[in-house]
């Protein structure tokens, strides 16, 4: 009875006084003790959660539950800044640092009323659509192909977010997506993952990567409770200076699944003879499902988008490469002593960061040295303009765009990839959006041949995250995927 | 042979913003708290930190801005100047780049009588570092961060002088307004104003010289021996056929000399990129004119002002409007008084004891209404010039008023014509032969006459009168 529950259900549970939330918090605290093989998680809650779940249930028998989210079990990215719990960014650089504060994000789920299972695992500080980077290891995908026992990766970087809602550890979870890092690895997992338009999440408290690319955003089980999330970690922050003044809205009650007579756009860049044939079929079955439920299906042109990775691979590595400076040695987490500031530097930051990461940050140094930072960055910032008024023309003539999430479904652990870019390429679809600044879900379709999950994504111009949700909610309805895949790890 | 070199100087001046919490923060800016007391997680740089703009900050920067005559920039943009330092915590300086606040502006110095104008490039906002100490401990260096994020306004101006004076001048000018404005304390002890001044040299005629940057000079005189010392130590490079290099030099006050400190090619490459935290500054041209019409009078209109006004000479005028509070402590004074005993009783009389007392006008052990008082005791007779000396030196070093000084003291001046008449003519009769003299010619004497009067009565005697009626009684 407690498998598998929405945030809906378990609402509805708690609210008849069926179950109490230290029942539910019980049994995910237990399904992720047996669950250790997946290595989603790098810390577990456990007293926090089964304090915060009394506390619920000490309102719930007052008459006083705050709302839908209160009582509900989740898990947050281990990026975000837990006030008194490890938050680590999976980077051993970080693997003492223990916030005296709790970010905004979180700080909203936990004034709704909603349980803090523990932090989850995911690339090291976001860089990557593996989740092999983590410090901590990599995060197994729960689903695996038919015809082999290999492990596959959940994607990334919010991998643990997303395999641990695949495997039932928690309701939902929160991540963040600088290029793709909540879509890929939901569409990895057979989860719906939803990226808001920048600045309608506070970034504070939230460890970055790129600044004017990182959102924060939830995936669920289902558009219903993306929505339901959205609201609740939505809103201004006149602590993050680019969050937007707009007011919040009740995505959730103004959830309708009405697509008639909307236009959708589907990109002709995004067709290419190597993707897969069965992520092209459900794009066709997406077309249909939409347009058979009243919408107009029209082919657009995104001229630049075939430069939108290599813009996003010099931004976001020039931005992190300023961002991640701060993690010296001097003030908090790893400390390598040695005998002068230069080499304690050094060791601290060679010792502290994994592969990927210095990768990162010595492009992100390369492109802003002088004599570079016009060739480089500057170009850069001027594709991105041309990207977003790609996206500003089309959406004059259309409500939304529907594209596939990723150009590949999970692949196994074990799949050296020796060349960088190749990995980049996971990030093909999704990267456009992050550059532009706006919203988009991973929604899943099916699965594959080989049974893994297919997802799509669907697009909308900035802040019209409710049509983007109507919209994903009118395709779940019509294809009825259940996210379970079978249980072999416990 | 010196005559054929010319300086060309332009200054940077780091003048810290008078406000009570950082560009980015709202932690307290407070002097001289216990180290790390004053910082939050942002200027602690903790992760997932996120800088918020002080508006207050930006009001004083485009105060500033006005005040050098300069334009304001309606849109601007912060960047990251990037570097690893032990106090830099974020390892990134937020500064303005490409696009600062404030553009060109202007002010004028007088040297010798004769006005120049200095040529102001920009004025860009920035945070500061902490403080690194190393004399804590033998091993490490601490940090102490109540600095770390602090406004600072740098000013530029453009290579525009030619002498330590003329750079003094200008530092002095620019501090000036900016008291006047209350953007910044000017306090150069403090380090809430500070100036690195690039020098070069030439032949008349030539095209600009090598420069050199001398970092960090916090007093007037730092800024005129370390000019004058990197002046000389140039042309006697260039003479002796050698380069001068370029590269950042500091000033070493006991040796009186300046050494390199880093050569152009060791200097930073600071990436600079717009910081993607904030969003460009916009300012609406209504905010703007709203703080212009808000303006204090400054120094040159003040100036003007009490040249005419006051009808006093225009090296009094400058002495007394160089700083605001002086300023006003004079204007108080001077309310419905002579001001030419106004101004010689503040700027002689009090500066002399301010200067012996190291004290500033804010801590003047005489208030301005307890010096008007003083000066209404002259205006009206009951005191001599030179017995309120006397009384202004007990008012120093006492709480008492001038009056009651004056009675205690029993200076009150004789002023009773009959009274002085007596002393006269005991003086008269005490010296025959003087008389005589005066009386054959000797009109000098007239002085020792008036001097023994005086020594009789200590000096009480009003000298209008005294000189009045001993005329007189000779001359008869």
């Amino acid at each position: 009875m407690l498998d598998n529950l929405t945030i809906l259900e378990a609402s509805k549970l708690i609210d008849e006084k069926k179950v109490s939330a230290l029942e539910i918090t019980n049994s995910y605290l237990k399904k992720i003790e047996d669950s250790k093989k997946l290595n989603c998680f790098i810390t577990v809650s456990h007293d926090k959660a089964v304090h915060a779940a009394k506390e619920t249930d000490n309102r719930v028998s007052k008459n006083n539950r705050i709302g839908p989210m209160d009582g509900i079990p989740l898990a947050y990215k281990d990026l975000f800044c837990t006030k008194d719990t490890l938050t680590t960014a999976s980077s051993k650089i970080l693997s003492n640092f223990i916030p005296t504060y709790e970010s905004t994000v979180t700080n909203n789920c936990i004034n709704k009323g909603a349980i803090t299972l523990g932090k989850l695992n995911c690339d090291e500080f976001a860089m990557g659509s593996t989740n092999k980077t983590s410090f901590y290891g990599p995060v197994v995908n729960p689903w695996k192909s038919l015809d082999s026992d290999e492990e596959l990766v959940p994607g990334g970087s919010s991998g643990g977010s997303a395999a641990s809602v695949a495997a039932d550890l928690c309701i939902a979870s929160i991540g963040t997506d600088t290029g793709g890092s909540i879509r890929q690895p939901a569409s990895f997992t057979g989860a719906v993952g939803l990226k808001p338009t920048y600045g309608r999440v506070s970034r504070w408290g939230t460890i970055a990567f790129a600044s004017s690319l990182d959102q924060a955003g939830p995936i669920s089980k289902t558009v219903e409770d993306a929505a339901i999330l959205l609201q609740t970690i939505s809103g201004h922050d006149n602590k993050d200076s680019t969050s937007s003044q707009r007011p919040n809205e009740h995505y959730f009650s103004n959830l309708n699944s009405s697509v008639k007579n909307l236009k959708i756009g589907i990109p002709k860049e995004y067709m290419s003879d190597d993707l897969p044939l069965e992520i092209q079929n459900y794009w066709n079955e997406g077309k249909k499902i939409l347009s058979e439920n009243g919408a107009e299906i029209i082919e657009i042109s995104l001229p630049h988008t075939k430069t939108a990775l290599p813009a996003y691979y010099i931004i976001a590595p020039a931005e992190a490469s300023s961002n991640l400076s701060r993690y010296d040695g001097v003030k908090y987490g790893l400390r390598t002593n040695e005998k002068n500031l230069i080499k304690m530097y050094e060791s601290t930051r060679s010792d502290g960061f994994g592969d990927e990461v210095k990768r990162r940050i010595m492009i992100g140094t390369y492109v802003l040295s002088s004599g570079y930072y016009d060739a480089y960055y500057l170009k850069a910032q001027k594709i991105r303009s041309l990207i977003k008024k790609d996206f500003d023309n089309v959406f004059k003539d259309v409500n939304a765009i529907l594209t596939p999430a990723t150009p590949n479904t999970a692949f196994a652990i074990d799949k050296e990839e020796k060349d960088p870019v190749k990995n980049y390429l996971n990030d093909i679809f999704t990267v456009p959006i992050n550059l532009a600044g706006l919203p988009a879900i991973s929604i899943p379709f099916g699965l594959d041949k080989k049974g893994l999950p297919v997802g799509m994504q669907l697009i909308t111009n900035s802040f019209e995250e409710q049509l983007l949700l109507n919209i994903a909610k009118n395709i779940q309805d019509s294809i009825n995927f259940k996210n379970e895949p079978k249980c072999w790890w416990k | 042979m010196m005559n054929d070199w010319q300086t060309v100087i332009g200054i940077e001046i780091h003048a810290q913003v008078n406000s009570k919490s950082k560009l980015f923060s709202s932690s307290s800016t407070d002097f001289g708290s216990a180290p790390n007391t004053q910082v939050s997680l942002v200027d602690a740089a903790m992760p997932g930190m996120l800088p918020v703009i002080n508006k207050f900050c930006i009001e004083q920067a485009i105060k500033s801005g006005l005040g050098l005559n300069a334009k304001i920039n309606n849109k601007s943009i912060f960047d990251r100047k990037n570097y690893f330092y032990q106090d830099l915590p974020q390892g990134y300086q937020i500064s303005q780049f490409k696009d600062p606040i404030v553009g060109e502006g202007s002010v004028e110095i007088e040297i010798e009588g004769t006005t120049k104008t200095i040529g102001i490039e920009r004025l860009h906002l920035e945070q500061d570092a902490g403080k690194s100490l190393h004399d804590q401990d033998p091993n490490l260096t601490f940090v102490d961060l109540n600095r770390s994020g602090i406004a600072l306004m740098e000013i530029v101006s453009k290579p525009d002088m030619s002498s330590s004076d003329e750079a003094i001048a200008y530092v002095r000018k620019v501090r000036s307004i900016l008291r006047y404005l209350d953007t910044c304390d000017g306090n150069m002890e403090q380090g809430s104003l500070r100036a690195d001044v690039n020098v070069s040299v030439r032949k008349k005629g030539e095209e600009l010289g090598t420069r050199c940057e001398i970092k960090n000079l916090n007093s007037f005189k730092h800024i005129g021996a370390a000019i004058n010392f990197e002046v000389d130590r140039q042309i006697k490079i260039i003479e002796s056929g050698e380069q001068v290099k370029q590269e950042t030099r500091l000033y070493e006050v006991a040796s009186n000399k300046t050494r390199s400190m880093r050569s152009k090619e060791d200097a930073h490459d600071y990436r600079y990129f717009p910081d993607p935290d904030l969003l460009p500054l916009q300012l609406e041209q209504e905010w703007i004119e709203k703080i212009k019409k808000s303006l204090p009078e400054l120094p040159d209109e003040k100036k003007l002002r009490f040249i005419n006004f006051y009808k006093i000479s225009g090296y009094d005028a400058e002495v007394l409007t160089s700083d605001r509070r002086i300023s006003e402590f004079f204007e108080e004074v001077a309310k419905n008084r002579s001001s030419k005993l106004s101004v010689s009783w503040v700027a002689s009389e009090l500066f002399a004891v301010l200067n012996k007392l190291n004290l500033n006008i804010e801590n003047s052990p005489v208030s301005s209404s307890q010096l008007g008082e003083l000066i209404d005791e002259i205006e009206n007779g009951t005191i001599s010039n030179r017995a309120a000396k006397e009384v202004f030196e007990e008012m120093c070093n006492s709480e008492k008023s001038a009056k009651d000084i004056i009675e205690e003291k029993g200076l009150v001046q004789i002023s009773d014509t009959s009274e002085i008449e007596i002393f006269i003519n005991k003086v008269l009769e005490d010296n025959p032969e003087n008389v005589e003299k005066y009386k054959n010619g000797k009109t000098k004497l007239l002085g020792f006459f008036i001097g023994e009067v005086m020594k009789a009565t200590k000096g009480k005697a009003n000298p209008g009168l005294l000189n009045q009626i001993v005329k007189k009684k000779l001359d008869n």
